[in-house]
């Protein structure tokens, strides 16, 4: 079984966690940019950690079999902070590189004017570079949040095919399947989204323009959600072919519209060094 | 710049690379800003391979994308250094390798591209190391900035014959520092790199006075025999042609 977690953020994930989603099958990930947990106060902060989510962890990633792409943005939650701001203005040399497959996370925390800013400019970016763009969906008043985002979208005059919007469940799938746009789904240890929940629907409302995705990151979270729904959906009947084709096909053919995804099989050779740095330890 | 490579990219690129980078070098030519765009795409639109003297296609592309920059001095070393500053690495080794070609194009970038050689030295990416020892930082180092610079190759075993300006700027001291470090490695039992012999050769004396000869005199074994073998590979190095400073 091949698998593409869509969205995953692996700076925050351990080399047990590569091994262990190699072992799960899992060949590439995307990793969206977005809030530390920890506030940024600089545009500097941002640019540092653009630069590692092109630099350190697809070298990281490698080392393990896994290819590494990522999305570049300021996420809703610090747009609100004006001493980040300024991240907006350095965003074009960012979308212009070549493992940068959209742009993301981008959408709604707290629906406030500032974020209202944020959203349209950066939407504007993406219809600018030809990127797709990752539209996560607020976890407070999240059906009201997600038909203002899809109202945005819509005004931005971006393409719907080229918008994936995450962090669906039950009341909002509907509403972003009529918008033609791509739908995600973030399946959690806890409530937000099971992987029992995921395959009903998935029977409910099909496999196209379907994406699941762990969302694994320094909360608590599973990254093998992946595999684990995947076999939810061969116990429920789906066949294999399904299988690959929402745990691959799927996300190849949304973030391959930026015509940078590269997925030339990625040999694991543990003797490449980043800048110098091995994740190996001193004498090994 | 070698002559040889612009050849060479022109051989190499297909016809929509070649299209490709002369829309973006008339770009950048009618407005700089446009370099920001366009020099980070260079690896997928004019591919990454090797091409020749240890430049790479992206390399030589990125090369002619800057020296198409209608921007001189101070305005030009501006634009370089944000280049430099939100590149990836393959961006970053294209600006140092770049920074000869940007002063003979523009004689008043000067030495303004001397911070970029320094950052890279003090990097340990011996891609981006052996990048920035080319022709503009055998032109504008210092002497101890020079020096250093090859001391620092020679452990990141770097091999010295792709370090520009040896022959000319190597010096006494020089010679003194690869000595020290040759009977350091033979301190350790281990071998020494060959290259560093013709630099040591050429100053008479240096091996002599670096108490690497009397290596051969240790107790234990494996530093003895390390010694007699780094001596015999000393004898059989030809002596390098004149340095400078040589006393
Ligand atoms: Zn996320």
């Amino acid at each position: 079984m091949r698998i593409f977690d869509p969205h995953i953020h692996m700076t925050s994930r351990t080399t047990d966690d590569y091994e262990a989603l190699y072992a799960a099958g899992v060949r590439a990930v995307v990793e969206p940019s977005f809030w530390l947990g920890q506030p940024r106060t600089s545009v500097d902060s941002f640019t540092d950690y653009f630069d590692a989510l092109l630099g350190w962890e697809p070298y990281r990633a490698a080392q393990f079999g896994i290819r590494h792409h990522c999305t570049i943005a300021l996420n809703p939650k610090e747009a609100n902070d004006p001493r980040c701001a300024g991240v907006l203005d350095v965003l074009p040399r960012y979308l212009a590189k070549d493992r940068v497959v959209a742009v993301g996370e981008i959408g709604y925390d707290s629906m406030t004017p500032e974020e209202d800013e944020a959203l349209a400019r950066q939407l504007a970016l993406a219809v600018e570079h030809g990127l797709p763009v990752l539209v996560h969906t607020p976890h407070r008043d999240k059906a009201a949040g997600t038909r203002r985002t899809l109202d945005v979208v819509r005004e931005s005059g971006i393409p719907p095919e080229h918008v994936l919007v995450d962090h669906l469940n039950e009341l909002t799938v509907a509403l972003v399947a009529d918008s033609g746009c791509w739908m995600g789904f973030s399946i959690y240890p806890d409530t937000k989204m099971s992987e029992d929940r995921m395959v009903r629907i998935l029977k409910d409302h099909g496999t196209a323009r379907m994406l699941v995705n762990s969302a694994a990151d320094w909360g608590r979270s599973d990254p093998l959600k992946t595999r684990k729904t995947a076999d939810a959906m061969l116990a429920a009947g789906f066949d294999e072919d399904t299988v690959d084709q929402v745990m691959w096909r799927n996300p190849v053919a949304f973030y391959g519209q930026s015509g940078r995804l590269d997925l030339e099989d990625v040999e694991a050779d543990g003797s490449a060094l980043f800048e110098g740095n091995s994740v190996k330890r001193g004498g090994e | 710049m070698d002559p040889r490579i612009p050849i060479a990219l022109d051989e190499r690129l297909t016809a929509d690379a070649a299209a490709w980078l002369a829309d973006a070098v008339a770009r950048v030519g009618e407005d700089p800003a446009a370099v920001r765009g366009v020099f980070p795409a260079v690896g997928r639109r004019c591919g990454r391979g090797p091409l020749i003297a240890g430049w790479t296609v992206a390399d030589a592309a990125r090369a002619r994308l800057l020296a198409a920059l209608p921007l001189s001095g101070a305005a030009l070393a501006e634009e370089i250094a944000a280049l430099h500053r939100y590149g990836d690495s393959a961006e970053q080794r294209a600006v140092l390798r770049s920074l000869a070609l940007l002063e003979d194009t523009d004689a008043s970038f000067a030495d303004r591209g001397l911070p970029l050689v320094r950052a890279a030295l003090r990097s340990n990416d011996t891609d981006l190391i052996e990048s920035a020892l080319g022709p503009y930082a055998a032109r504008h180092l210092d002497a101890e900035g020079y020096r250093q610079a090859v001391l620092k190759s020679v452990f990141c075993g770097i091999p010295l014959a792709r370090i520009a300006g040896l022959t000319e700027r190597a010096d006494r001291e020089l010679a003194r520092m690869l000595a020290d470090f040759a009977h350091e490695r033979v301190a350790a039992g281990r071998d020494v790199p060959a290259d560093v012999w013709p630099v040591v050769r050429a100053h008479p004396g240096t091996l002599e006075a670096s108490g690497l000869p009397a290596e051969t005199g240790s107790p234990s074994p494996d530093r003895r025999e390390a010694a007699v073998r780094a001596l015999a590979a000393f004898s059989a190095t030809a002596t390098a042609p004149a340095p400078a400073g040589a006393a």
